[in-house]
C-alpha cells in the first residue's frame, strides 16, 4: 500500500521535473539576450549553480549535523578540474602565458572529432564528472584528519582547509597545470552550447546548467531518503545514541563528507562555465558564507528550501534588487543612497532578519510535498500509531 | 652570521605582527570560553577601527580622534552582542555561529557601500610611525613597541581577570555558566564587559597593524582575524597567556616564511627562488590542523570531558 502510494509520488514529481526542464528549454528558444526577460535566465542559471552548492552544503551542515566551512575550496577543485579539460587547444597557448601547459587534452575537442555536436555535450558532462571526482578525492584526504574534530573546531578545520587549497592553486610552480594566480579563459562555456539536429539548432546555455543542477540534486534527494541518509540524521540528532545503534560514525561521516565534496565541485564547474572565467582568488570564505547564508534563507535540513533560498537570493541580488545600486528603486529617484553597494547592505539586513527573527528559514526542516498535504499531521499520527501496535 | 643577518627583519616585522595578532586573538578567546561563540564578526570590527579612524583623522585632530575611534569601536562590539548574540542566548550554538557570520557579512558590505569598496589611506599618526634604526636596520617605530605595549596590556588584562570583582566573575561563568548565573552573577553585564575589553583590544591593535600597511578595505580584518583566531586556539582557546604565546609564533612563523625564498638563497640553500611566500597564510591553516588533530586543546587549554 505505501509502496504504491510512493511511486505514485515518485511519478508526479518525475513530471513535474520533466515540464520544468522543458519550460526551460523553451524560455531557452524563446528569450533573446537583448530582451527585459534575459535576467530571467541569468537567474536561472546562477541559481542553479547556487542552489546544487547550498543543497550540498545542507546535506552536511544539515542533514549530517557536520559544520563544514570549507565548501568554496572544493568548489575551486572543480572549477580549475572542468576548467583545465575542456580548454581547446587553440587558444592553450594564450591562456597559459606565462607557463607550458602540462594538461594537453581537451575532453569535448577529442569527442568532437568522433561525434559532432554531440561528442561536445558528452565532453563537457564527462569533465564535469571528473570535477566532482577529484573534489571527492581531495575531500576524502582532508576528511581523514579532520572529521574526528567537533562542531566549531571542524568549522575552522575546513575553513583552513579551503585557504590552503586556493594558496596551492596559485602558487607559481603549479603553473603549467593551474596557471598560477592567473584566471583560466576560453573553454567551453554555456553561451556556445547548442545542439544541431539537422537544420535547427537548439540553444541550450540555460537548460545545461539547470540540468546538471536538477540531477545532481535529485541524486542527493535519493541519498538522503536512502538508509545512509537515515543514518545522516541520526548522527545529527545525537552521536553517541547513533553509535550506540550500531552506525558507523567514521564511515558515515566520510560518506556525507565526500558526496558533498563531490556535488560541491560539480557546482563549481557549473558556474565556471557560466562565468567562463575560473579564478582561485574569487572562491575566498566569502564564498562559503555566502552559501551558507542561502541555506539558512531556506532552512536547515530541507533541500526545497535550500534551492528556494538560493533561487531567491540569486534572484534578489542579480535582478529585483539592482534598482538599490543604480539610483532608482520602487520609484523613488535617490541615486545618493541607492549608489553601489546598497543592494548588499539591504540584504544582508534581510538576512539577519531571518536568522535572528526566523531562524527556521522559509521552510524549516519540511520539503515542498509536505506542505502540499494539509492532513500530513494526521496521517504521520496514524502512521506511527501502526508502528507501535505492530 | 649570514644566516642571522638574513633572518632578523623578518624577525622583527613577524614579532611586531605577532604581538599585533596577540591584542585581537585575546577578544576571540575570551568569547571563546565564555560563550563559547567563535565570533566571526571580530576580524571586521577590527577592519571598522581601521576605517572610523580613517574617517575621524580626517575631520579632527588626533588626540581626539584616537580617544573617540577606541569609544566607537567598543561600542559597536557592545552593540553587536547586545542585538545579534543575546536574543540567541538558549538558541542552539550553530545558531549563535551562523549569526556572527551574518553579522560579519553585514559590517563587510556595510563598509564596502561607505568606502565605495576603495582603499582608504590610513593616516600616519606622528611618533608611532616614525623611523628608527635597530641592530642596523631601519624601520618604524611601531615595529618596536608594538611586543612591549602588548606584553604590558595583557599584564594588566590579566591582572583584571584575576584581582578584580568582574575578573572573578568572568572566571566563574567561564568555568560554568548556569552556576554562576545561580550564584547571582549577573551573566549580561558580564558577557558585555567581555566583549568591550575585547574590541578595545582590537581598535588599539588595528592601529598598531594598519600604521604599517597602506590602507583600509573592507575584507582587510577577515585574514588578520582568522589568523588570530588560530593563534588563540594554538594557545589553547579560552587561556589569555595561551592566546598571546600562539600569536607570537604565528607572527614570527609566518613573517619568516614570507622571507624564505631571500634568506634561503642568500645563505646558498637554493639557488632560485621557490615562491614559498604563497603559503604565508596557508601555512597558519596548516598549523591550526596539526594542533587540532594532535592536540586539540592546545598548548595551555584545559581539558574537557563529553558527557551523554
Amino acid at each position: 500500500m505505501l509502496q504504491k502510494k510512493d511511486n505514485k509520488k515518485n511519478f508526479i514529481a518525475l513530471i513535474v521535473v520533466a515540464l520544468f526542464l522543458a519550460l526551460v528549454l523553451v524560455l531557452d528558444q524563446v528569450i533573446k539576450p537583448t530582451d527585459k526577460m534575459s535576467m530571467l535566465l541569468t537567474v536561472l542559471q546562477k541559481g542553479s549553480v547556487y542552489a546544487l552548492a547550498a543543497v550540498s552544503m545542507n546535506l552536511l551542515n544539515g542533514f549530517t549535523g557536520l559544520f563544514s566551512l570549507g565548501h568554496a575550496g572544493f568548489m575551486l577543485v572543480g572549477a580549475y578540474t572542468y576548467a583545465i579539460f575542456t580548454i581547446p587547444a587553440e587558444s592553450r597557448d594564450t591562456v597559459y602565458q606565462y607557463y607550458d601547459a602540462a594538461i594537453r587534452v581537451s575532453f569535448p575537442e577529442v569527442l568532437r572529432s568522433g561525434l559532432g555536436s554531440f561528442g561536445t555535450v558528452l565532453g563537457v558532462v564527462l569533465a564535469v564528472v571528473l570535477a566532482g571526482l577529484v573534489a571527492a578525492v581531495f575531500a576524502w584526504l582532508i576528511g581523514l584528519p579532520v572529521l574526528k574534530l567537533k562542531s566549531d573546531y571542524l568549522a575552522i578545520a575546513t575553513l583552513g582547509f579551503a585557504e590552503i587549497i586556493r594558496a596551492v592553486f596559485q602558487w607559481g610552480k603549479l603553473g603549467p597545470v593551474t596557471n598560477g594566480s592567473n584566471l583560466l579563459k576560453s573553454f567551453e562555456r554555456i553561451s556556445t552550447f547548442k545542439l544541431t539536429v539537422g537544420e535547427t539548432t537548439i540553444k541550450m546555455s540555460t537548460f545545461v546548467p539547470v540540468l546538471i543542477a536538477t540531477v545532481c540534486i535529485a541524486l542527493i534527494v535519493l541519498l538522503v531518503n536512502s538508509t545512509y541518509g537515515r543514518s545522516f540524521k541520526a548522527i545529527r540528532d545525537d552521536e553517541i545514541a547513533a553509535e550506540a545503534m550500531g552506525i558507523n560514525l567514521a564511515k558515515h561521516k566520510m560518506i556525507s563528507f565526500v558526496t558533498s565534496s563531490f556535488f560541491a565541485g560539480v557546482a563549481g564547474a557549473t558556474m565556471a562555465m557560466v562565468l567562463g572565467i575560473a579564478q582561485a582568488s574569487n572562491f575566498k570564505s566569502a564564498m562559503t558564507y555566502e552559501i551558507l547564508l542561502m541555506v539558512v534563507l531556506g532552512g536547515i535540513g530541507s533541500i526545497t528550501g535550500s534551492v528556494i533560498g538560493s533561487v531567491l537570493f540569486v534572484a534578489a541580488s542579480e535582478w529585483w534588487l539592482r534598482g538599490l545600486d543604480s539610483g532608482v528603486f520602487l520609484g523613488i529617484n535617490a541615486p545618493g543612497i541607492f549608489r553601489n553597494g546598497f543592494r548588499l547592505v539591504v540584504f544582508s539586513v534581510i538576512i539577519m532578519v531571518v536568522v535572528l527573527f526566523f531562524r527556521k528559514g522559509i521552510m524549516g526542516d519540511k520539503e515542498l510535498p509536505d506542505l502540499l498535504k494539509p492532513r500530513a499531521k494526521k496521517a504521520s499520527k496514524k502512521a506511527s500509531k501502526k508502528e507501535v501496535t505492530k | 652570521m649570514d644566516l642571522l643577518q638574513s633572518t632578523l627583519p623578518y624577525l622583527i616585522s613577524g614579532i611586531s605582527v605577532g604581538g599585533q595578532y596577540a591584542l585581537i586573538a585575546i577578544g576571540y578567546t575570551m568569547v571563546y570560553g565564555i560563550l563559547r561563540l567563535i565570533n566571526f564578526a571580530h576580524g571586521d570590527v577590527f577592519m571598522v577601527a581601521g576605517l572610523v579612524m580613517v574617517y575621524l583623522s580626517a575631520a579632527m585632530p588626533l588626540y581626539i580622534a584616537i580617544p573617540l575611534m577606541i569609544l566607537l569601536t567598543v561600542a559597536l562590539g557592545f552593540t553587536i552582542e547586545r542585538v545579534a548574540y543575546k536574543p540567541l542566548r538558549n538558541a542552539p550554538r550553530m545558531s549563535v555561529m551562523i549569526s556572527a557570520i551574518g553579522v560579519s557579512y553585514l559590517i563587510q558590505n556595510l563598509a564596502l557601500y561607505i568606502t565605495g569598496g576603495l582603499n582608504k589611506n590610513y593616516p600616519a599618526i606622528p611618533w608611532i610611525s616614525d623611523k628608527v634604526t635597530i641592530f642596523g636596520m631601519e624601520t618604524t617605530r611601531v615595529t618596536v613597541i608594538t611586543p612591549f605595549l602588548t606584553v604590558i596590556l595583557v599584564a594588566a588584562l590579566v591582572l583584571l581577570i584575576n584581582h578584580t570583582k568582574i575578573g572573578m566573575a568572568m572566571r566563574a561563568v567561564s568555568r560554568d555558566f548556569e552556576t554562576a548565573q545561580l550564584m547571582g552573577i549577573k551573566i549580561n553585564s558580564v558577557i558585555s564587559a567581555t566583549f568591550i575589553i575585547g574590541t578595545f583590544l582590537a581598535a588599539i591593535g588595528s592601529m598598531l597593524y594598519f600604521t604599517n600597511y597602506p590602507g583600509v578595505v573592507p575584507t582587510s580584518g577577515g585574514m588578520p582575524g582568522l589568523k588570530a583566531f588560530v593563534a588563540a586556539v594554538f594557545g589553547g582557546i579560552g587561556s589569555i597567556p595561551g592566546a598571546v604565546i600562539g600569536a607570537f609564533i604565528i607572527g614570527i612563523c609566518e613573517s619568516i616564511i614570507k622571507g624564505l625564498d631571500t634568506i634561503l638563497v642568500v645563505n646558498g640553500v637554493i639557488t632560485e627562488q621557490v615562491g614559498f611566500s604563497t603559503f604565508s597564510d596557508a601555512f597558519t591553516f596548516a598549523l591550526l590542523i596539526i594542533v587540532l588533530v594532535f592536540k586539540p586543546t592546545g598548548l595551555f587549554g584545559e581539558k574537557t570531558t563529553d558527557k551523554v
